[in-house]
């Protein structure tokens, strides 16, 4: 069987130590699939570069010195060859990827804009937290802050734009919409999504073996909670004591 | 083993080399932003393995030192004294036990380091002593020192202790902080951005000469540049892809920002240019106030800029630990 083509990959030389692999310029689940592939190959291939995705492109930081020829020029063109070999070798097989389950109690305190985005969609509160919680998601990438995952695959009934006042302190845990995507601020951070639940779970914690609890490329689903099980669940993950 | 901060300056913060390898997470490098300076001052008090020192900005913090300690300053000229003796810089200095360390502010620059033989020896996060003040990562979750911080000072054992004796005590030489502390006013290398092209003509050409101001809105995430408004020829959708220190966004205002230290690992602005990785001390350098210009740079010319640079900082930094085993 051919092995069907993937459209050319665009390098993009972005500074002395940076390399730039663009898939496409679209937010787009398969798109983002491709740098996630590209990603994981890379890292077993080359595991001397520090490979960063985004949505639709992989960023590549490199040592220049030890990538340039022997008069220590053109770094970037021997880099590219290397990686368009290894992605070329790459078994097509799609990576296995982790799923995670993140419990969120919705609306009230823990998401109060859960009545608006209701109100928005056309739907009342009930029906968002089911069609929020019956999609799969994918980490497109990290981002924003630490352990800020942006989630691909948001019911498009759910869409809803971005506040027009945005918050300075939206708490840690709180789950959010934002246009057509859905997050996770892992601490207080300031942001204008709305906010339709928090989970008690502790998205980023440097004290971890493996700080963030969700990685680029990951399948995420939410579980409805309610109040009580959310508290136990704080409880037994308290979050860091987070200053200001 | 330790040192008090009795005042904590204007925005004062333990840095190193930074934390690369965690973008993929969402954490930036942060780390020194004038990092040739980080690293002669360490190599100064005889530290080796990148030792986290105090990055300084503008108004430095006065500290009293528990125990003796030997230390150095670089980076932007600052007045500094020990009672009425004022300590020099670009040297080592030996300070007697309980000796208070009275930073002032800067002649010129924006950034001094304090190192001290040892290092401070906060606990690493993730690889890293740096504070990252705006991802709230480091020593405090990334704060700026205040007064009654308590940094301990490691190290000692693997290195020589400094003499007893009650007088302060500089060496008898000192570096030349030419070419370090660049203060000519050449112009930034600006390497072409993935939508330079996408400027209108007389935006490409303000930007290749054309005088910006270093907005007070700065910090070490970006430096804000104030000047004509640059504009693209048609607006941009674009999304989101990785971001880099030295990257120059253009947001609508039409005011570049040029990405710095703790530059975010994502950015959905149009990427407009890419300050050469050389010439970035120099933009760390510069203050709320200065004058900012680039020329038009390639990716070749700013290799060999940074190769001869870092040549230069290794053999400089090979004579230091000569000169001090002989010290």
């Amino acid at each position: 069987m051919e092995p069907q083509t993937q459209p050319e990959i665009q390098f993009e030389a972005l500074a002395e130590d940076a390399l730039l692999l663009r898939f496409g310029e679209r937010i787009d689940v398969d798109l983002n699939a491709r740098v996630q592939a590209a990603a994981t190959s890379l890292r077993s291939r080359l595991p001397e570069l520090e490979c960063v995705s985004a949505y639709a492109s992989l960023l590549l930081r490199f040592d220049p010195w030890t990538w340039g020829g022997q008069d220590g020029r053109d770094p970037h063109e021997r880099l590219q060859a290397a990686v368009s070999m290894a992605l070329h070798e790459n078994d097509p097989t799609t990576a296995v990827s982790r799923e995670r389950v993140i419990p969120v109690c919705y609306g009230g305190e823990y998401g109060p804009d859960l009545a608006d985005v209701a109100a928005c969609c056309g739907l009342d509160a009930d029906a968002v937290i089911a069609r929020h919680t019956a999609c799969e998601y994918r980490v497109a990438m990290l981002g924003f802050a630490p352990g800020f995952p942006y989630l691909l695959g948001l019911d498009p009934k759910l869409a809803v734009p971005r506040r027009t006042d945005p918050r300075q302190r939206v708490p840690a845990g709180s789950v959010a919409i934002g246009g057509s995507q859905t997050g996770i601020y892992p601490e207080v951070l300031p942001g204008g999504w709305q906010l339709i639940g928090r989970t008690p779970l502790r998205l980023f914690d440097v004290a971890a073996g493996d700080p963030s609890l969700l990685a680029a490329g990951d399948r995420v689903r939410f579980r409805a909670l309610d109040e009580d099980a959310f508290q136990q669940l704080l409880a037994a993950n308290p979050p860091a004591a987070t200053p200001r | 083993m330790s040192v008090s901060v009795l005042k904590p300056g204007l925005l004062s913060s333990l840095q190193d080399a930074g934390r690369p390898g965690h973008a993929a997470l969402g954490v930036g490098r942060a780390g020194a932003m004038d990092g040739p300076a980080w690293q002669l001052a360490n190599a100064l008090v005889g530290n080796q393995r990148g030792e986290a020192a105090i990055e300084c900005t503008l108004v430095g913090p006065s500290l009293r030192f528990e125990c003796a300690a030997v230390i150095a300053l670089t980076g932007a000229a600052i007045a500094a004294h020990v009672g009425k003796q004022p300590i020099p810089m670009w040297t080592r200095c030996y300070l007697p036990a309980g000796s208070v360390l009275q930073l002032g502010g800067m002649a010129s620059g924006c950034r001094t380091y304090l190192a001290v033989r040892g290092g401070f020896d906060v606990a690493p996060i993730l690889g890293s002593r740096s504070s990252d003040l705006h991802a709230r990562i480091g020593h405090e979750h990334g704060r700026t020192l205040r007064a009654g911080d308590i940094l301990p000072i490691g190290g000692a054992e693997s290195l020589p202790a400094p003499q007893a004796g009650d007088d302060v005590r500089p060496l008898h030489w000192s570096l030349d902080p030419q070419p370090w502390f660049d203060f000519d006013r050449r112009p930034l290398a600006l390497l072409h951005g993935s939508h330079w092209s996408q400027l209108d003509e007389a935006s490409r050409r303000y930007l290749a000469g054309g005088n910006f101001i270093l907005s007070k809105d700065s910090n070490r995430t970006a430096a804000r540049l104030d000047g004509h408004a640059l504009r693209l020829q048609a607006p941009l959708e674009l999304i989101s892809e990785a971001a880099l220190p030295g990257t120059l966004q253009l947001p609508p205002s039409g005011q570049p920002i040029a990405l710095l230290a703790e530059a975010p690992v994502t950015g959905g602005y149009p990427r407009i240019g890419q300050i050469a990785a050389v010439d970035l001390p120099r933009l760390a350098q510069l203050r709320p106030g200065d004058n900012v210009c680039f020329h038009e740079s390639t990716l070749d010319e700013a290799l060999t800029r940074l190769a001869t640079r870092q040549q230069r900082l290794t053999r400089l930094l090979e004579t230091i630990a000569q000169r001090l085993e002989h010290a």
